[in-house]
């Protein structure tokens, strides 16, 4: 067994620096790295590249680090619920790049696949596909986009073991796999660390090849952003 | 004339046994609750569930557990979670049989803009790309004209768009349209609702049959 644990947030996040490419994993706030987002807060590291499908909500998720000043860029798909982000985009302090969410999500799968690109028919004959290859491939037509390339991806998964193996629950799932070994390392945080052995092989979503660093991740406050209920007549 | 759920309700019929679907925020979302129940379909959202249930019980609520729209959900009977990249690969794949959409703007090639307003909503696309590219069957629900009284139905969209010739029907408050070679086929008038009013309320070019009947609903 290889064993990816570190103690904590502070050692998972040693070798970040000034104008990164971070992946960062979660749909909304579900499933989102809490505490390395915290330990980036906390490092003051800034000009970072942040790729996340959401840019968070005004004081919760990615919106911790753009309160801080320390995106420069940020790679989403939808990126709403965020008055600090508009303003910061609209006077041209953040530059935005909007990318469809399963081109996003792909673009990242071809990094950690090792394809440098891809075809999708995705944002054919929008403004997405400006300046982009496009080809004819029987009878429709296609946009090539390009893996990422990213130094750190931050993930969040519900149980790890020892090995690095992660498995998710629910809709926490979302772009966290896709994010696993998309980047030259790989910080996963999960809520239950197991030694090597306690969780089933048959189970595990993510082996721990692609995850450098592993640690069990403190105080989630999992906040919700659309609390939607049925009534109880 | 219909309201939102009226469409919804229109739109529901257009449902079939067997369908996985897939449900765009607003008015497509109010779909689901009027499906038949007398046949079997799964609702996919693309944040990674297929076998959508409704929203849960006061108090249950799992944060884990929501819906694109970032609504807490539940799960059916059936049900399975999977990460982005193959949520996008049962989309793109062709695997999910009929995607319901808003838009802001249609046009009467099939064009559809509904991601962005220059200079003012700037929210992103999310998933609407990849849906609008990549399915076969798409309806758009949506009302016919804009808050200043405005056509939606156009003979080409003034917005950014998210997706070219790829729109095959469209649900408004007024009529069911079809989007052919020659422009948007009226199929059905909403309730009460004149031939005349739809021609006035759309842009477009429109071809209007001998005969026009009113929603079945």
């Amino acid at each position: 067994m290889i064993r990816k644990t570190v103690a904590n947030a502070r050692e998972a996040l040693q070798g970040v620096s000034d104008g990164m490419t971070l992946m960062l994993g979660g749909f909304g706030l579900c499933g989102i790295p809490e505490n390395a987002i915290s330990e980036l807060v906390r490092l003051g590291v800034r000009d970072l590249t942040c790729i996340s499908n959401n840019a968070g909500v005004d004081d919760f998720g990615l919106g911790l680090l753009l309160q801080q000043r320390q995106v420069r860029h940020m790679i989403s798909s939808y990126v709403g619920e965020n008055d600090e982000f508009e303003r910061q985009m609209l006077s041209g302090e953040l530059q935005v790049t909007l990318t469809p969410q399963g081109t996003l999500a792909e673009k990242c799968r071809a990094a950690q696949a090792g394809i440098p690109a891809f075809f999708t028919p995705a944002g054919y004959g929008t403004e997405v596909a400006e300046g982009k290859e496009t080809r004819e491939f029987n009878g429709k037509m296609y946009v090539m986009e390009e893996a990422f390339k990213a130094d750190f991806s931050f993930v969040k998964a519900w149980k790890g073991d020892e090995a690095g193996n992660l498995i998710f629950k629910g809709t926490a799932r979302n772009f966290n796999p896709c994010m696993c070994g998309a980047a030259k390392v790989t910080v996963a945080e999960v809520e239950e660390l197991l030694p090597a052995g306690a969780l089933d092989p048959n189970q595990i979503h993510i082996p721990g090849i692609f995850i450098q660093r592993i640690f069990q991740g403190d105080g989630y406050e999992k906040r919700i952003e659309q609390r939607t209920v049925r009534q109880r007549t | 004339m219909l309201d939102k759920n009226g469409i919804a309700k229109r739109i529901a019929k257009e449902v079939q046994d067997g369908y996985y679907v897939n449900l765009g925020i607003g008015i497509p979302t109010l779909v689901a609750n009027f499906v038949r129940d007398d046949i079997s379909v799964e609702f996919q959202s693309e944040n990674g569930v297929l076998g959508m249930g409704p929203f849960p019980w006061e108090g249950e609520e799992d944060p884990d557990l929501i819906n694109a729209g970032k609504q807490t959900i539940t799960t059916l009977p059936g049900a399975s979670f999977f990460d982005s990249a193959l949520s996008f690969s049962m989309i793109r794949g062709r695997h999910v049989d009929l995607t319901i959409l808003g838009a802001m703007e249609v046009a009467d090639n099939g064009d559809i803009a509904n991601w962005k307003i220059p200079g003012k909503m700037v929210k992103g696309m999310g998933g609407a790309m990849d849906l609008v590219a990549s399915a076969e069957n798409i309806i758009v629900a949506m009302m016919h004209t804009n808050k200043a009284g405005e056509s939606k139905l156009l003979s080409r969209c003034t917005l950014p768009l998210t997706g070219v010739g790829c729109v095959k029907k469209i649900v408004t408050n007024l009529a069911v349209l079809e989007v052919t070679p020659e422009g948007f086929l009226l199929l059905e008038r909403a309730p009460g609702v004149s031939v005349a009013a739809i021609q006035e309320a759309t842009e477009g070019r429109l071809v209007v049959p001998d005969s026009v009947p009113e929603m079945a609903l």
